[in-house]
């Protein structure tokens, strides 16, 4: 008698567990909490983006009522015992000069820190720290990348000479070899484009601000840290590094998070200040950043020129990819500044073939805030570039931008385990099937008659279609990669399953979420898995006292790498119980099916639930000789390969010709993204990715003066577009492609909108003026720089 | 994000208020506290004593008296939208009243606060202007009219003493005279970038008198009045070539959103956009 396995939860949407205390406001985020005598932390930040501090005067400050004390870089000279970390010095002579949390002598961005004011409250700091005088002496300032790396611009540190940090090349510190070398077929090949990008700085905008509470234990020295991270176990770590407080001595706790998008995968500046201040204080110390000020002071994204050449035969068959980057650093290097261009050096040739490949890529110092991880991180400034680049090579072999897709995507039965042009392999993908299945829910023909129509009648609104045909490697990462890449940690996962003696199970992850749907999502998964009800799962994340060492949370690394560690620890638990009902049973392990939270004896109806395997092992009456008593495995997962999703996106804009406005008619999207545990996740993590990509497509960018200060520094001038400006999205997937590298087929969903939407939004607006002249519209394409580029065309 | 220590007082009256500016050159009054209170937490402004004058009775809703319309100062967006009087008879204000902000912005924000805050990017001052309305202010020496062409002085400045409490707005019966007023702007919630407001006469496809005013086209809210007097008597084409002069004689800012040059084809383009709808196409 085989007993059919039943699986009711993976695939379905049942409610999710997160959302009742979100609603009803009994979700406790770090600015929640305030113990009994907490100090409140403002910090006075440099109003230049680059001056030599002469002397700083905290006289009248400190005499503010209610202030207990006003800190320079003098004052805290002991507190760190290294500068701020950066953890990804991705060439062997990268410069990276030391800088502290509290600068004392030159500031160099619009932001950073030179005083500390700590008061009694919240108000009595913020009023003292405008009553600390610094005397400062600006310099010239440089925000462009470009600019920066001339001769002649102003220079940031004495030992980075023309602002370059690094020089990166493919062909130089690839740990893989790329396809062969583009220079020679650049020279000879019939067709080449070059296209050049300008992709502004992006600021992220996560509903919670940055929040930091330290609780000290004085006389034990030891320190609880509350903060809204994305990353405890990673704070841990690069603390103790800066501070010296013992690892061991220091619990970190992700509470309720609210979003994130990377600019709280960081170990800021104010992180350290503040456990330095607790120790020193002995009383809880608490800042949160006013929103005016998470906009100079949370890492930025993007900020890059790029130059990308195709070369290709006469009928649009793509031979060689050379790209040239130049990215914008920052003031200083942080966490993993220097890494995140690289990270996107993999996929500038897209889901297509070509015989040759190389990338280099520029870091250079500006004066403004230090970028860093935003909303997948390298990946969707290399879309960017090639989905761009080839709708201008359809241009000019004049074929249509999805049959030049088409003719040079990898084949679907390339796989499993193609080698990309760049060096890597991919586990699986069906890059075609996505196209055919957008192409047909679209009506694309159809459209392209309209298009024609409109066209013909001179309407002053034109339609544009665009396309974005988008691969991306995800899960980070594979460790041993990610040692050849340079990072310094690897990039496993760990889990803990817990079987309590009554049968309901914890789940202690490392990955933790904010704003993910992690407890849904896993509750899902080891339901199923153990056969036991999804309310019976419990998952803890989010505190390094509790759940056992993790990598935590970015990169779309938590469920094809976390969520393998919690089922490879699942499948420990299963075998351990094996061996309990086998000895209760009286029978082989071998003898035993598991289903549906049971043991059960092959073609017998005697059987031992899992359940019952939990109460055996926690009384540890009679158990097999020698096993330990509990039920309990923790796995650590680290990942052969990374996920590679993929798939098609296309946009439908209306771009009226007379004020540049675009409005979008339509957005549809087919995704590859593995295995589906929770569709309405997914459909989700789309919309806001889609939402986010629109947002850096048409809407935001970061705008300085002359003198280097962020003139888009509010709510109001630095466009975060609502759900009035979005269109309604047509969320579809393409399940033909499992992954072959983790038991589950899952790959990840987190980042793909964000990588795959902008290029499909500008090659519409393109699309809508190509027959203008338009060949470019730079993004954000606001209304002027659309209407412009009609202007410009028609001269 | 806090804003530096101040007091707030209740006004219970507007002569109370009144009283109370009186006696204090810090002081400023608080209606909706949308335009008011971000300025207060960036520090930009720093009243010593808010007065709340949102609660002050009889200071709300639209009452027709013969040709006027009396709208009480602080009746929120919200409610100048939805207002049965005000739609049938000066729909172009429930129009752009409708398009202020955000429905949070809606249902906290006056037009009186509005109108005394004198943002050049705000809406309802142009289409005051368009219309020829009246501003009514009573101060200690009592209750004076101001027409909306004498009311917006300048960049945040009205024509409104220190001591004056703006009580009531009046907007004529727009009798048979067609209206719009067209905004653009990238996000629903912003200011506009421009935006028109066109109050316009017309039998047969003919204009007899069109009123247009340009909202972010300098420090005040300004007449296109090349263009309105191309378009008396106009028809057809004679429209389109009025709407080109719509930037005539404006100054337009140069800021994050937009250049001047920009600015002014918006004006040309949807000074026509105006009309056309005005006249019911």
């Amino acid at each position: 008698m085989a007993t059919t396995e039943h699986r009711p939860n993976i695939g379905a949407t049942p409610r999710r567990k997160e959302d009742p205390e979100l609603i009803t406001g009994e979700a406790r985020y770090t600015e929640d909490l305030t113990p009994p005598r907490t100090a409140h932390v403002v910090m006075v930040r440099s109003p230049f983006a680059h001056a030599n501090i002469r002397g700083i005067d905290t006289a009248a400050a400190k005499a503010h009522p209610g202030v207990s004390d006003v800190l320079t870089a003098a004052d805290l000279e002991g507190a760190f015992a290294a500068p701020l970390v950066c953890a990804w010095p991705i060439v062997d002579d990268i410069k990276i000069p030391p800088v502290y949390p509290v600068e004392g002598t030159r500031a160099r961005y619009a932001g950073q820190i030179v005083a500390v004011v700590v008061a009694d409250s919240r108000a009595a700091a913020q009023d003292a720290a405008e009553l600390v005088e610094v005397d400062y002496d600006p310099l010239p300032a440089v925000i462009d990348p470009e600019e920066a790396m001339a001769d002649g611009a102003p220079q940031l540190f004495d030992d980075v000479p023309n602002n370059v940090t690094y020089h990166w090349r493919s062909k130089e510190h690839s740990p893989v070899p790329s396809a062969g070398d583009p220079d020679p077929i650049m020279a000879s090949a019939p067709v080449v484009v070059k296209e050049r990008f300008r992709l502004e700085r992006l600021v992220p905008n996560a509903m919670e601000p940055r929040s930091i509470l330290v609780e000290p234990n004085a006389s034990q020295g030891e320190y609880v840290m509350t903060s809204a991270t994305q990353i405890p176990h990673i704070v841990r770590t690069v603390l103790t590094l800066i501070t010296g407080v013992p690892e061991a001595k220091l619990r970190v706790i992700a509470p309720a998070v609210g979003g994130g998008f990377g600019s709280k995968l960081q170990v800021y500046a104010e992180d350290a200040i503040c456990l330095a201040l607790a120790r020193r204080l002995g009383r809880p110390v608490k800042w949160t950043a006013d929103r005016t000020e998470e906009f100079v002071s949370v890492h930025h994204g993007r900020d890059q020129w790029q130059e990308i050449e195709l070369a290709a035969d006469a009928d649009g068959k793509l031979r060689a990819v050379r790209v040239r980057i130049v990215a914008g650093m920052g003031a200083h290097h942080l966490l993993l500044t220097p890494g995140i261009p690289m990270l996107g050096a993999w996929l500038y040739g897209g889901c297509y073939t070509a015989d040759a490949y190389s990338v280099e890529i520029i870091g250079v110092f500006t004066n403004n805030t230090p970028t860093d991880a935003y909303r997948g991180a390298g990946r969707p400034e290399a879309t960017y570039a090639i989905e761009r680049a080839m709708d201008a090579l359809a241009r000019k072999v004049g074929k249509d931008p999805a049959e030049l897709r088409r003719m040079n995507m990898i084949p679907t039965d390339a796989f499993p385990n193609y080698t990309i042009m760049s060096g890597l392999s991919v586990d699986s993908g069906d890059y075609t099937g996505s196209l055919d299945k957008l192409l047909a829910t679209l009506d694309y023909q159809g459209l392209r008659r309209e298009q024609a129509a409109r066209r013909a009648s001179g309407a002053a609104r034109q339609l544009g279609i665009g396309l974005s045909t988008w691969i991306e490697m995800c899960g980070l990462a594979p460790s041993r990669v990610a040692g050849a890449l340079k990072l310094v940690c690897g990039l496993w996962e760990a889990c803990t399953v817990k079987v309590m003696p009554t049968g309901t199970i914890q789940v202690m992850i490392g990955v933790t979420a904010h704003g993910q749907g992690h407890e849904t999502t896993f509750s899902q998964m080891l339901a199923d898995q153990l056969g036991v009800d999804y309310d019976d799962v419990q998952i803890i994340a989010g505190d390094t006292l509790t759940v056992p060492f993790g990598m935590d949370t970015y990169g779309s690394r938590s469920l094809a790498v976390g969520g393998i560690a919690m089922h490879n620890a699942g499948e420990k638990v299963i075998a351990k119980a094996r061996g309990i009902a086998a000895h209760t049973l009286e029978c082989a392990e071998e003898d035993l099916e598991f289903a549906n939270g049971s043991f059960t004896v092959k073609g017998t109806d005697r059987s031992f639930g899992i359940k019952e395997a939990a109460f055996a092992a926690w009384t540890a009456h009679n158990l097999p000789d020698g096993m330990e008593p509990g039920l309990e495995a923790t796995y650590v997962y680290d990942p052969p390969n990374f996920s590679w999703p993929g798939g098609a996106h296309a946009c439908v804009t209306e771009v009226d010709t007379h004020t540049g406005a675009v409005k979008i008619l339509r957005y549809v999207s087919v995704d590859d993204c593995g295995v589906i545990i929770n569709p309405q996740i997914v459909e989700g993590q789309v919309h806001g990715g889609v939402a986010q990509g629109i947002a850096e497509a048409l809407f935001e960018g970061a705008q300085y003066d002359e003198a280097g200060n962020l003139v888009t520094g509010t709510m109001t001038t630095y466009l975060v577009p609502s759900a009035a400006e979005m269109p309604s999205f047509e969320v579809l997937n393409n399940p033909n492609a499992p992954s072959p590298t983790n038991p589950l087929g899952v790959k990840g969903i987190g980042e793909a909108g964000t990588i795959a939407s902008p290029p499909a939004v500008i090659n519409s607006v393109v699309d809508a003026l190509s027959h203008l002249g338009v060949t470019n519209v730079e993004r954000p394409a606001t209304p002027e720089r659309v209407w412009r580029a009609i202007q410009e065309a028609g001269q | 994000m806090i804003p530096a220590e101040f007091d707030y007082r209740v006004a219970g009256s507007v002569e109370e208020a009144i009283g109370l500016l009186s006696g204090n050159e810090d002081a400023k009054l608080i209606a909706g506290g949308h335009s008011l209170i971000p300025l207060m937490k960036t520090r930009l402004a720093r009243p010593s004593m808010l007065i709340d004058v949102a609660r002050v009775p009889g200071l709300t809703g639209v009452a027709r008296d013969g040709g006027t319309l009396r709208i009480g100062a602080m009746t929120r967006w919200h409610d100048l939208e939805r207002d049965p009087v005000l739609r049938e008879h000066c729909p172009i204000v429930a129009e752009a009243a409708g398009q202020v902000g955000d429905p949070q912005v809606r249902h906290a924000g006056t037009i009186g606060g509005s109108v005394a805050h004198c943002d050049p990017a705000s809406d309802i001052p142009a289409v005051l202007l368009a219309l020829d309305a009246v501003i009514v202010a009573q101060g200690p020496g009592g209750t004076r009219r101001i027409a909306a062409s004498e009311c917006f002085e300048g960049f945040f400045q009205s024509a409104l003493a220190h001591d004056e409490v703006l009580t009531a707005v009046e907007v004529p019966v727009l009798d048979g005279a067609g209206c719009a007023y067209v905004k653009f702007n990238q996000r629903a919630i912003d200011w506009a970038i421009v935006a028109v407001a066109a109050v316009v006469r017309h039998s047969g496809g003919t204009i007899s008198e069109a009123r247009i005013a340009l909202t972010n086209m300098g420090t005040t809210p300004v007449r296109a009045r090349a263009a309105e007097a191309a378009m008396a008597g106009a028809s057809g084409d004679a429209i389109a070539a009025a709407a080109a002069l719509a930037d005539q004689g404006t100054d337009p800012p140069e800021d994050t959103f937009a250049g001047a040059e920009y600015r002014r084809n918006l004006a040309r383009v949807l000074t026509l956009r105006a009309v056309e709808r005005a006249m019911g196409a």
